[in-house]
């Protein structure tokens, strides 16, 4: 175990505060971090790459997890495995995909660990097909601030709290997972472009849903009659015949003679200290322009590595320095089934405002999972990312909020750094649940976080 | 806890009925703010202060707190820090004087050179070492202009702005890497009631500006805030005029 008091940050590197960095590497080493931690708590934290201040914990301690990065043993049979919480999704497909199994659920990273995918109870492409990562849990270990380790089944309201309770219910050591077969490590690939919002929607709603996994990139500059419009993308694993037929596409040839080849491109990294007003309307308006117009208008079964299609920006090392030292705010927010005229609204807000969204990406959201704070409910899910430093964003997000939280909605937790906290109730029910649970399990308020002060996630 | 646009949820004012940290707290309650504490010399004045915060939605105690009494700073802030974290220190309180009265009373001129200076060293440190214990928070302190150049028209006060600007820089400097931000405000000639009946100096400011500015630093993270920004331009080349000269300028 090694401590150094450091400057904390989410990736979106706003809101620094210091913290106790206390590297684990073992089981017995967390048990006595937990257990001599100081009156400020401490909080484990993954590969950093919640937006917010979710893996911060001010004057406290913040557990780095990564040392505990153990693959235990794989089922490669019924498809499971069992891994240390440190354990990073990309380690898992180095792994897995081999063996011809995947991760159920992955975010726009592979960089993250499987105790934040838990924590953040994180969704994917795929939520419309298999709901959260949470769904595909079977167990996990969990240290609860009384030192002891509890085995934590589905089910359970130990399961419930802890899965999207962003890790302030204890510190996840190990789970077992369930894992996707997969024939190849490719995907097949169908793009097409829809002109403007209500095409977009009608387009998610009529035939979308029957890839595995969809997702649309929004131009959030475009504005009058085009506004909303979007590249959509739906694709599924390749089948193995799929190379057959059309192996020559994606560097074809090579995937037939390793269909299950993991191959992962990496640029170099942004500069460290980038100018801030690098992304503005100009350059991110010719980025979305340039990116619109290169999507084919429709284009079924093109192969592309499942880096390429799931993690792109996982390419370049750090590519939040490119929004300078002021940092980026991700703003990702649900609205139900039923209340598309809130969400029409919003889109019509952030495009009348010229918000300099590179990544702005709407999907539907299928069934929700039973975590108490886990963030998707079915309906329809807008994700953007913004500079900071983008004069009003504060208030713009502000009355987004408002639209959100009428409509019945919720804000992403994993991402927020900035909601207000009266609206949390209303987004999250169950909330008094999880404080109420949290007041038994950790009363002396060992895991806290930054987000947990700033949103009083912790029983009043 | 700040947010991402470094917007504290709790604000401490040590100065409680200065005008410039009210429309600072006044701007921030706005936003995100819900908890104020006005620390000053109990007075109606830091009452209704109080009072017009509470009407904005914020919820506001007030401490008695003296800059002149050092040796108090430790208790008074302390309990406050006690209760809960901070997330700003805005170190507003400071005198003006009267420079013509203060030269032949040099027991007046000290009583500036004590709350400006002595008492803002004592107060500064006392909340740098608690906002340091819970690793977050800003110390905006209130600088101004005079402290850049000695003029013969306020040198007494300047020196004692002089004196608070550099222990703030050295003290932003200490702290850096710690998660505490230092961030020191130089404002120009603001228009309120501590100046009063002067005359008026060229880039005069209001403190609604000085509070928009301070808002805008702290999004920033800036280490120095001029108000106007065009201060930073004019003092630069104020301050290298020869003596002789800057002794002819009508300042």
């Amino acid at each position: 175990m090694s401590a150094d008091t450091v400057p904390v940050t989410g990736w979106g590197r706003t809101a620094p505060t210091a913290a106790r960095l206390i590297r684990l590497r073992s089981y017995e080493e967390a048990v006595a971090a937990v257990r001599g931690c100081g009156a400020r708590g401490g909080i484990p934290r993954g590969l950093g790459r919640a937006y917010g201040d979710a893996a911060q914990n001010a004057g406290g301690s913040v557990f780095d997890m990564t040392g505990l990065n153990r693959v235990h043993a794989i089922d490669a049979e019924g498809g499971s495995v069992l891994c240390d919480a440190g354990v990073s999704l990309h380690r898992l497909m180095e792994v897995l995909l081999p063996l011809g199994w995947f991760v159920p659920v992955t975010p726009g990273t592979r960089y993250v660990t499987v105790g934040g995918a838990i924590g953040a109870d994180i969704h994917g492409r795929n939520h419309h097909v298999s709901g959260s990562f949470s769904r595909h849990v079977l167990s996990f270990e969990l240290l609860t601030a009384d030192g002891e380790i509890r085995t934590v089944r589905r089910g359970t309201p130990l399961f419930d709290a802890t899965t999207g309770g962003m890790g302030l219910t204890g510190m996840i050591l190990t789970a077992t997972v369930q894992l996707q077969p997969v024939e190849t490590s490719l995907m097949s690939v169908d793009t097409e472009r829809a002109r403007d919002l209500d095409d977009l929607m009608a387009r998610l709603t009529a035939s979308h849903h029957q890839y595995r996994y969809s997702v649309a990139w929004v131009d959030l500059l475009a504005r009058g009659a085009s506004t909303g419009r979007a590249v959509l993308t739906g694709g599924d694993h390749a089948p193995l015949e799929a190379l057959e037929t059309r192996g020559r596409l994606a560097g074809g040839t090579r995937a037939r003679r390793d269909p299950l080849a993991f191959g992962t491109p990496r640029f170099p990294a942004p500069a460290p200290f980038l100018p801030e007003g690098l992304l503005n309307r100009t350059t991110v308006g010719l980025f979305n322009e340039l990116r619109y117009r290169k999507a084919p208008r429709a284009r079924t079964g093109r192969l592309q590595r499942i880096s390429a299609f799931f993690h792109p920006l996982d390419a370049v090392p750090h590519w939040n320095r490119i929004y300078g030292r002021g940092g980026l705010v991700r703003y990702q927010f649900v609205v139900g089934q039923g209340q598309e005229e809130a969400l029409r609204r919003i889109v019509r807000r952030v495009s009348g405002q010229r918000c300099p969204s590179v990544l702005a990406v709407l999907k539907r959201f299928g069934d929700a999972d039973p975590g108490w704070l886990s963030f998707p409910v079915p309906g329809w899910t807008l994700a953007l990312d913004i500079p900071a430093g983008l004069p009003g964003l504060g208030h713009l997000l502000d009355e987004l909020d408002e639209e959100v939280a009428m409509a019945g909605g919720r804000v992403c937790l994993a991402k927020d750094s900035r909601l207000r906290p009266e609206l949390l109730t209303a987004m999250y029910p169950r909330l008094d649940d999880f404080r109420a649970l949290r007041a038994e399990l950790d009363p002396r308020g060992v895991f806290t976080s930054d987000l947990s002060r700033r949103l009083t996630l912790q029983a009043l | 806890m700040k947010d991402a646009f470094g917007i504290p949820q709790s604000l401490l004012v040590l100065g409680g009925t200065s005008e410039i940290a009210l429309a600072t707290a006044r701007r921030l309650v706005v936003r995100r703010t819900r908890t104020v504490w006005l620390a000053g010399r109990p007075s109606p004045a830091l009452e209704s202060a109080a009072t017009q915060l509470r009407s904005l939605g914020a919820e506001v105690h007030t401490v008695a707190f003296d800059a002149l009494d050092p040796e108090s700073h430790e208790t008074v802030l302390g309990k406050v820090f006690a209760e809960s974290d901070i997330d700003m220190v805005l170190l507003a309180f400071g005198i003006l004087g009267d420079q013509a009265h203060d030269e032949r009373e040099p027991v007046a001129a000290v009583r500036v050179a004590q709350t400006n200076y002595t008492g803002a060293v004592s107060a500064g440190l006392v909340s740098a070492r608690a906002l340091q214990n819970q690793g977050h928070g800003s110390l905006v302190v209130l600088s101004s202009v005079a402290g850049e150049r000695a003029r013969r028209a306020d040198f007494i006060y300047g020196s004692s702005k002089a004196g608070l600007d550099v222990f703030a820089q050295g003290l932003g400097d200490a702290l850096h890497g710690t998660g505490v931000h230092v961030m020191v405000v130089r404002p120009g000639f603001v228009r309120s009631k501590m100046t009063a009946g002067l005359e008026e100096a060229p880039l005069a400011t209001t403190p609604e500006a000085v509070a928009t500015a301070i808002e805008l630093g702290l999004r920033r993270r800036s280490e120095t805030v001029w108000v106007p920004g065009a201060l930073r331009v004019v003092t630069a080349a104020v301050r290298h005029l020869p003596r002789a000269v800057f002794r002819l300028l009508p300042l």
